[in-house]
């Protein structure tokens, strides 16, 4: 297993965590258009991932990311610089 | 809280609708705003009176106004301390429009610094007992312009998620950094701070009182964990000025840090009683601000009567404990009221001037906002994005010159209107 699979696996888990609406989420999976989570579902949700992995998430960063994918993008880099 | 600027919200993602039923013209950049039109016009169809086109055709107190043709109690004015009406502060705003006109056509660093506005950096140097002090044009402009200028790129500005629209303007008018921590979480911030880097220039932005619930935050031990993890802290006191604290110098003095606080940001529009804003600071080189931060630079200075007005008003609420106390007073009283008749209020127990009644949705917060004003009340009806997590919010502020009388008054009316519109059983 890669180090991206075991980040990826790690936040599936969290998005599971926020999953209210079941929906089946996947790399391509849209954090708005799919999963429809409101801001203070983002917050909580963002916190979770930035606790998990030890990390910050910036507010300039965080408005780049649109997918699932992206995020398991972002977090190896941000964990990589940590 | 605004729109914090996620791209994985649910708001972020509306679709903007391009095209026009039927139509094939170029795009209208009016579209975006088509879901908001279309609440209006849903809302306003009903027959309700618009919430956010209320005119008051005469002011005859703090406390009393006539709106929309009916003589109103006024409960959501953040006219804190009923300055607006003071004999001195009116006799110095005349004296002011007649030996310097009304208005200086200028920016402060050019032709737009008059001696009263130097009178009104000294009185609030005076009340709150620090070095520095730069007078704004609007508290929204002291917010912007000082979060934006102090942040540069490589710094952050680390911020709580309820932050006030002026706040997140300034971050996005500048080009730092953003990180944002759950409301009123100490812990939230401690680890924030402590994940970024060492070397990394910081500033805290934290406020007194959020204005949406009321709710005061934790300074005491948010500054001394801002203080060990090497950031600034700016605490925006807008809604405790004049009210909070000994001196009424707000929510870090009576915490008993204000000490420690790098800027303080107040508007002249709520406590003192007119418009404007300011920052308020310790730090040696403050005073190089005034050539640097645009929002200050980049527009016209107050006019000579409104800093005038400002003066008098800033002193006579450094004096004015019996004020305080009548406020307390008020607004124990209300929260306690409110809680007794059923309502739902936005916190447990009164911890400022704001009290926050908790709506079950638009539709029923709007009704019950225009019910108690054909009772004869003003409240705010606040609403998203303005409102934390989507809530709709009759938001109440008290003034020092509430009148007992008037309290119950009060009351009274939010039990017929609760009823009517069923909100209360």
């Amino acid at each position: 297993m890669t180090d991206r699979d075991e980040t990826k696996d790690a936040i599936l888990a969290q998005v599971a965590d926020f999953n209210k609406k079941g929906i089946a989420v996947g790399e391509d999976t849209r954090f708005a258009q799919d999963l429809e989570w409101d801001s203070l579902t983002v917050m909580d949700f963002v916190a979770a991932v930035e606790d998990e992995f030890d990390i910050i998430i910036t507010m300039n960063r965080a408005a780049e990311i649109e997918t699932v994918g992206a995020l398991v993008d972002a977090v190896g880099e941000l964990k990589g610089a940590a | 809280m605004t729109d914090p600027g996620f791209a994985m919200t649910a708001d972020a993602a509306k679709p903007a609708p391009r095209n026009r039923p039927g139509g094939t013209g170029p795009p209208d950049l009016f579209d975006k705003f088509q879901p908001l039109i279309d609440q209006r016009e849903a809302l306003l169809s009903t027959g309700l009176t618009d919430p956010f086109n209320l005119v008051m055709t005469a002011v005859e107190s703090p406390t009393v106004a006539i709106c929309n043709g009916q003589r109103t109690i006024l409960l959501g004015t953040y006219n804190y301390m009923g300055q607006t009406f003071d004999p001195d502060v009116i006799a110095a705003g005349k004296q002011a429009l007649d030996e310097f006109g009304s208005g200086t056509t200028g920016s402060r660093v050019l032709n737009g610094t008059y001696s009263g506005h130097r009178e009104c950096e000294e009185a609030l140097k005076r009340f709150y007992g620090f070095d520095h002090a730069m007078v704004f044009s609007t508290g929204y402009q002291a917010n912007l312009g000082i979060i934006s200028t102090m942040a540069g790129k490589d710094d952050y500005v680390i911020l709580d998620i309820d932050s006030h629209a002026s706040i997140y303007d300034g971050c996005a008018l500048g080009n730092a950094q953003i990180v944002a921590f759950r409301h009123n979480d100490v812990a939230a911030l401690e680890k924030r701070l402590k994940r970024l880097p060492a070397e990394a220039g910081k500033l805290v932005v934290l406020e007194g009182v959020y204005s949406m619930l009321g709710d005061t935050a934790p300074l005491k031990e948010m500054v001394e964990i801002c203080k060990a993890n090497g950031a600034m802290v700016l605490v925006d006191e807008a809604h405790s000025m004049g009210f909070i604290g000994e001196h009424g110098r707000g929510v870090a003095e009576e915490q008993g840090v204000l000490d420690q606080v790098d800027f303080v940001i107040g508007t002249f529009s709520k406590s003192v009683g007119t418009v404007g804003g300011f920052c308020v600071s310790n730090h040696p080189k403050f005073e190089i601000l005034r050539l640097v931060c645009r929002p200050y630079v980049f527009t016209a200075s107050l006019p000579p009567s409104v800093v005038a007005t400002a003066a008098v008003s800033i002193d006579a609420l450094a004096g004015a404990s019996a004020k305080r106390a009548q406020l307390w007073a008020s607004s124990r009283r209300l929260h306690a009221g409110l809680k007794a008749l059923g309502f739902t209020l936005g916190t447990d127990e009164p911890q400022s001037a704001i009290i926050a009644v908790i709506m079950p949705d638009l539709e029923r917060g709007a009704a019950m906002w225009e019910a108690l004003l054909h009772e004869g009340l003003y409240v705010n009806l606040a609403r998203p994005p303005a409102t934390p997590a989507g809530m709709t919010l009759l938001r109440c502020s008290l003034c020092a010159l509430h009148t007992d009388e008037q309290v119950t008054q009060i009351l009274v009316m939010f039990e017929a209107a609760g009823r009517k519109v069923g909100v209360i059983g």
